[in-house]
């Protein structure tokens, strides 16, 4: 089984440094995609079915094929999204501090495909020790004439900065993020007009998340046709998957994206810790919806989990067991986002605080019988096509989600006036 | 007013952006580095030096989570009050923490040692429990770890 992310990746050795990373084969893409025309790589990394790995899931190539190549004296702009502030996910900080070299080679060959020249790494603040070896391996990369003006003697040229946020979910919103980098408050753009064609400072921008970039160079290095190989299912390519909560080894793997939750749970995750059950999980992150025990065998890929009624998200999952309280659970979730919402849009704004407090009334015993009807408004209200960006309507799948599976245990708690847990 | 150095710090970054105003958190960033927090003397100085209204920079300023507007002590934890740290219990570290420093989230010891906030989700969900001591990561905690954690801290 192959692992073109994490090959080269050994947590408890310092990362490659650019001799090293050159030696096992690495910036070979970015002398293969100099050989290529932009358009070439483009299509190729459209052939290739990846999809985004920051959440939504759409197709790299397509996404990138909305950039004007008419005109490449203007100034564009490659983003990677390296905020990662969803709950329950850690897996682009194993990239970031695992194989910078990898992001960066990937950056660069995603730049010249959109023939940006000035490209940035938005990473969170949280992530010091990512800083320190992104910093170190993006000033490897000028000196080995990687980065930097006339790259390889081609005429191309890419300079490539950290930019270090200072802490908020919304950050790692797209368009959000593009006004964080403008030195503004961080809510969303309306679209149109796209980023792809008015992003940073008004110019053509591609926004990806780490994971994504890093499947670049071995799409490029190997081909189209190998990337979906990678993958028996409907999806292509490998996937970075996590486990966290109350199973017996929490971790990161890298698998074929036809796993099961089931094989990750049980196989990689070595099952439930004594004395636990399974009650439920999000598979992608916060702002996912529940599965449940019948949903065990469904294949983590993008097209499944959806058919099963959440979100494949960001692939790290978050157990639900027996001895948690799921109301806690949500309303853990729902303070978070109450926290985070940009304020931007009514819906949002005034629902989120709302939900957080309601869950929290219930969960301290003083829930009244009508609270889950009101709940279940705000699903509505902030779902799907209400509100100015996806905090909210994902901040409701949990929460739509958990009143549907644990429906009895919501009840218990305002009939009894009382946490069944605590 | 801004030091020759903070100025020679923020003039550097306006120079990697199209827009003067777009260097706006990299000079907040500066000058809390530089001064701890972010005070109203702060905001005027630097906005005055990035051609902003101070109500601008101050709009900026106070929606990130880690621009601090209050003062704060020598030492931040920063608790991930997140779902995995909140499935594996942080809120017993919370609970100890409170025990062993007297203070909740977003307070400061009256020595000013610490300052407690809670954060969101720390990226280390695997190792639940987790806090951050300024730029220091700490995962896996128990109490006992957490009492060795903090002598470390003066
Ligand atoms: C509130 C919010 C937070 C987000 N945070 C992140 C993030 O931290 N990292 C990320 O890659 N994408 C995040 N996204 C998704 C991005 O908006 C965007 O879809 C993604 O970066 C695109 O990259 P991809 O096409 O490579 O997946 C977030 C979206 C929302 C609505
Ligand atoms: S949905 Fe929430 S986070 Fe998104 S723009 Fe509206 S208020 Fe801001
Ligand atoms: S939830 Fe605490 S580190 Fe992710």
């Amino acid at each position: 089984m192959e692992t073109p992310l994490t090959q080269h990746i050994n947590i408890n050795r310092p990362s490659l440094n650019l001799k090293d990373y050159v030696r096992v084969g690495g910036y070979q893409a970015v002398h293969r995609a100099i050989t290529m025309s932009p358009q070439e790589i483009t299509k190729m990394v459209q052939e290739s079915d990846l999809k985004g790995r920051g959440g939504a899931g759409f197709n790299t190539g397509i996404k990138w094929s909305f950039v004007p190549m008419n005109d490449n004296a203007q100034t564009k702009y490659l983003v990677a999204n390296a905020d990662e502030m969803e709950p329950g996910t850690f897996k682009d900080r194993l990239l970031l501090e695992g194989n910078p070299h990898q992001l960066i080679e990937g950056m660069i060959v995603s730049a010249y495909a959109i023939q940006a020249n000035i490209s940035y790494v938005f990473l969170r603040w949280a992530y010091k020790k990512a800083a320190r070896l992104i910093r170190q391996a993006i000033n490897e990369a000028y000196a080995a004439g990687y980065l930097g003006k006339n790259i390889l003697g081609t005429g191309f040229n890419l300079e490539m900065h950290l930019h270090t946020g200072i802490g908020r979910y919304m950050c790692g919103e797209e368009t959000a993020l593009l006004n964080a980098l403008e030195g503004k408050r961080a809510t969303p753009r309306t679209k149109p007009p796209f980023p792809q064609v008015s992003g940073l400072f008004g110019k053509p921008t591609i926004v990806n998340n780490v994971e994504t970039l890093c499947n670049i160079p071995h799409i490029v290095n190997n081909g189209a046709d190998w990337f979906k190989s990678l993958s028996p299912g409907a999806d292509a390519g490998t996937k970075l998957y996590g486990v966290s909560g109350k199973v017996n080894k929490t971790g990161l793997w890298e698998l074929p994206m036809n796993t099961t939750m089931r094989q990750l749970i049980e196989e990689h995750a070595g099952g439930m810790k004594n004395g636990y059950k399974f009650k439920g999980a999000l598979p992608g992150g916060a702002s996912t919806d529940f599965l449940v025990e019948e949903h065990l065998d469904i294949k983590m890929d993008y097209k499944s989990v959806a058919a099963a009624g959440s979100r494949l998200g960001t692939g790290t999952m978050i157990i639900l067991d027996d001895h948690t309280c799921p109301v806690g659970f949500v309303h853990n979730l729902e303070h978070f986002f109450a926290q985070e919402s940009c304020g931007w849009c009514t819906p949002c704004r005034e629902g989120l605080p709302w939900t957080e407090k309601i869950l929290l009334s219930i969960e301290n015993g003083e829930g009244r019988p009508e609270d889950l009807e009101l709940l279940r408004m705000h699903t509505k209200f902030l779902g799907p096509g209400n509100t100015f960006c996806a905090l909210a309507p994902g901040a409701m799948e949990p929460l739509q989600s958990g009143l549907k599976y644990f429906s009895e245990d919501f009840e218990k708690h305002i009939n009894e006036k009382r946490c069944p847990w605590r | 007013m801004l030091s020759t150095e903070e100025i020679m710090k923020i003039d550097h970054e306006i120079a990697l952006v199209p827009i003067r105003k777009a260097a706006c958190i990299e000079a907040l960033k500066i000058v809390q580095n530089n001064r701890g927090w972010i005070s109203d003397e702060s905001i005027h100085a630097i906005a005055a030096h990035m051609d902003m209204s101070a109500e601008e920079l101050d709009s900026v300023a106070t929606f990130y989570n880690l621009i601090f507007r209050k003062p704060v002590g020598r030492n931040i934890i920063l608790l991930c009050d997140s779902i995995s740290c909140y499935v594996m219990g942080y809120e017993k570290i919370y609970e100890h923490l409170q025990t062993r420093l007297h203070i909740k989230f977003g307070e400061t010891t009256p020595d000013a040692r610490f300052t407690l906030l809670p954060n969101p989700c720390l990226g280390t969900c695997d190792h639940a429990p987790a806090l951050m001591i300024n730029d220091d990561l700490y995962r896996d905690l128990t109490t006992d770890k957490l009492d060795d954690i903090l002598k470390e801290y003066k």
